[in-house]
């Protein structure tokens, strides 16, 4: 295992290369800061422009994108900042350390026996981690064929592939709508869009609506499409059971009262092969909370980053932009990456149409936020046996153990019975422990308790190994 | 000239250049690829973007690959994975 390190001292370097990260590179590579672009992915625009890696598949999926005139001025600009050697594509940043010249971000690339650490070294950072699909648990969650909306449209728009022939859109949030029309338009039956949110919850905030107009034009183009393809949209609605012979083949599905309680007589199963769920997005955060950043609670429940006017994280020379910050999308995460990246770069922010465009964005996505609410009935419609925790196999039942052996947070119950111990570090059911043991114990949610991990991806230990004196502390 | 192909548990599966081995299991109608280690339950793609570890195969010998994630290529080998996929370490 070897690490290659460069004495390069970039001015800027941004982790992401998503709408956010994109924007914030672009921004200050243009103001003559030397900056690097450190991104997982082999491609460059996150998971809101996922590209498929292929010439061959890249021309089938143009029709699913959204804003893809930002998306080419942003990679124009990146393939400036990699001909100058500042773009590292498919580096997973696993640790962010300091020496005396300022910032050494450790990222590992290559496969399996390939795998290598790279250094690179900057005086400033931009964090742009994004985001992944909140999920809640419900009985046959595990069931293969049960998948999150982002990972199905991942799949579309990344590899060109339809999860299944007959599907179930469920969740909340204006997401489940595109995922739902590329599925149709790329020739799957969607049974059914399943929102569990009221019709009427965006008629509050016409304020907020009526100042993004450009937004609700996204959304009539996508339910166009589900008209045209004659797929049914229910509100109200949500998911009571998946279920199937050791694969998904039943959706069973429940009205749902203004509270989001399941209204008796109202069961509907439809058969299905595919069930794309989501409950809005979790920001990801190991970076920032490695860092030392502060964090608040949005009002969506998520942990997110305090941020100045200026996208300054609490941590000197740290700044952070889109969904870390509290989620927005795409157009949101656009805008707070150009200031992050005009402020990184030294520079200071004198386009005031900036700065409103961030702040009507910001006001539609508490909209939004409050029109797509989870409602926290879902914990009533699990059962012991219901798994909670799907690395570690812990069921609902196992964790309301930990209550009686004193845990009352989400850390403790953890500790003791250990949903969010495994694989995935929590980062699937970190939000339902938190809620579950805040419910049963009557004590706040804890989200922070289940957001910290010390190594941000998976890495060998011959990696740990490898790596010297030098080592982040 | 034949379409490119890697074998899943001994069978050609066929893929288009830049997919990864997950998307090309899916196209191949191939839902699930793993057991868990406690419940033996199957388990296939379900985040889709390298956050769950649901999707855990053997490649090239090499357990706990997330599919999702490798590029699928040529030649190589992709098996099914059973619990922790140290299964041929047992004494």
């Amino acid at each position: 295992m070897d690490t290659s390190r460069s004495d390069r001292v970039h001015d800027v370097v941004v982790i992401g290369g998503g709408p956010a990260g994109l924007a914030a590179a672009g921004r200050a590579a243009a103001l003559g800061a030397d900056v690097a672009v450190v991104d997982a992915a082999v491609m460059p625009g996150g998971q809101y422009w996922r590209q498929p890696a292929g010439d061959v598949l890249a021309g089938s999926v143009t029709h699913l994108h959204h804003g893809l005139s930002t998306y080419r001025a942003l990679t124009g600009q990146l393939a400036g900042i990699a001909a100058g050697g500042g773009y590292y594509p498919r580096h997973s940043v696993w640790t962010v350390g300091r020496d005396e010249s300022g910032f050494v971000v450790r990222a590992l690339t290559g496969t399996g026996a390939g795998e290598y650490e790279v250094e690179i070294r900057g005086r400033r950072l931009v964090l742009a981690p994004g985001a992944y699909d909140r999920q809640v648990p419900f009985p046959g969650w595990d069931l293969p064929g049960v998948m999150t909306a982002g990972g199905v449209q991942a799949l579309l728009k990344g590899h060109a592939v339809t999860a299944g022939q007959r599907v179930v859109v469920a969740g909340t949030g204006p997401f489940l709508l595109p995922v739902a029309a590329g599925l149709a338009e790329s020739g799957a039956t969607v049974v059914g869009v399943l929102e569990a949110a009221s019709p009427l919850a965006w008629a509050r905030h016409a304020g907020a609506v009526l100042r993004n107009v450009g937004k609700l034009g996204e959304g009539a183009g996508y339910a166009r499409a589900l008209a045209r393809h004659r797929v049914p949209v229910r509100t109200r609605t949500a998911v009571l059971e998946a279920s199937g012979d050791g694969v998904l083949e039943r959706v069973t599905t429940v009205r749902l009262d203004r509270h989001g309680r399941a209204l008796p007589g109202t069961r509907t199963t439809v058969e299905a092969d595919t069930l794309a769920v989501g409950w809005g997005f979790t920001p990801q955060l190991e970076l920032p909370l490695a860092l030392g950043c502060a964090t608040r609670v949005d009002v969506d429940g998520s942990l997110v980053c305090v941020v100045d006017d200026e996208q300054r994280s609490s941590v000197a020379d740290v700044f952070i932009a889109g969904e870390a910050c509290g989620v927005g999308g795409a157009d949101l995460a656009v805008t707070e990456g150009e200031i992050a990246g005009t402020v990184a770069a030294g520079a200071a922010v004198t386009d005031r149409r900036l700065l409103r465009r961030r702040a009507a964005l910001r006001r539609f996505a508490v909209a939004m936020h409050a029109a797509h609410p989870v409602p926290s009935a879902w914990m009533e419609r699990l059962t012991d046996a219901t798994v909670l925790c799907r690395c570690e196999e812990v069921t609902v039942g196992r964790a309301r153990e930990a209550l009686l052996l004193g845990a009352d947070d989400a850390r403790s119950a953890k500790l003791l019975t250990r949903p969010g111990m495994g694989w995935c570090q929590g980062r699937v059911c970190g939000y339902a422990t938190s809620c579950l043991m805040s419910a049963w114990s009557g004590r706040p949610a804890s989200p922070a308790s289940m957001a910290a991990r010390p190594v941000a991806a998976p890495l060998r230990l011959g990696t740990l190994a490898a790596a010297d004196d030098r080592a982040p502390g | 000239m034949t379409e490119p192909s890697f074998t899943f548990d001994g069978r050609p599966v066929p893929f288009v250049a830049g997919q990864s081995v997950g998307a090309a299991l899916m196209a191949a109608g191939i839902r699930s690829w793993r057991t868990t280690r406690v419940e033996g339950r199957l388990r296939g793609l379900f985040c889709g973007i390298g956050m769950c570890f649901d999707c855990l195969l053997v490649l090239d010998g090499r357990p706990n690959e997330r599919a999702c994630l490798v590029p699928a290529d040529t030649g190589m080998r992709v098996e099914s994975q059973e619990g922790t996929g140290h299964g041929h370490l047992a004494v």
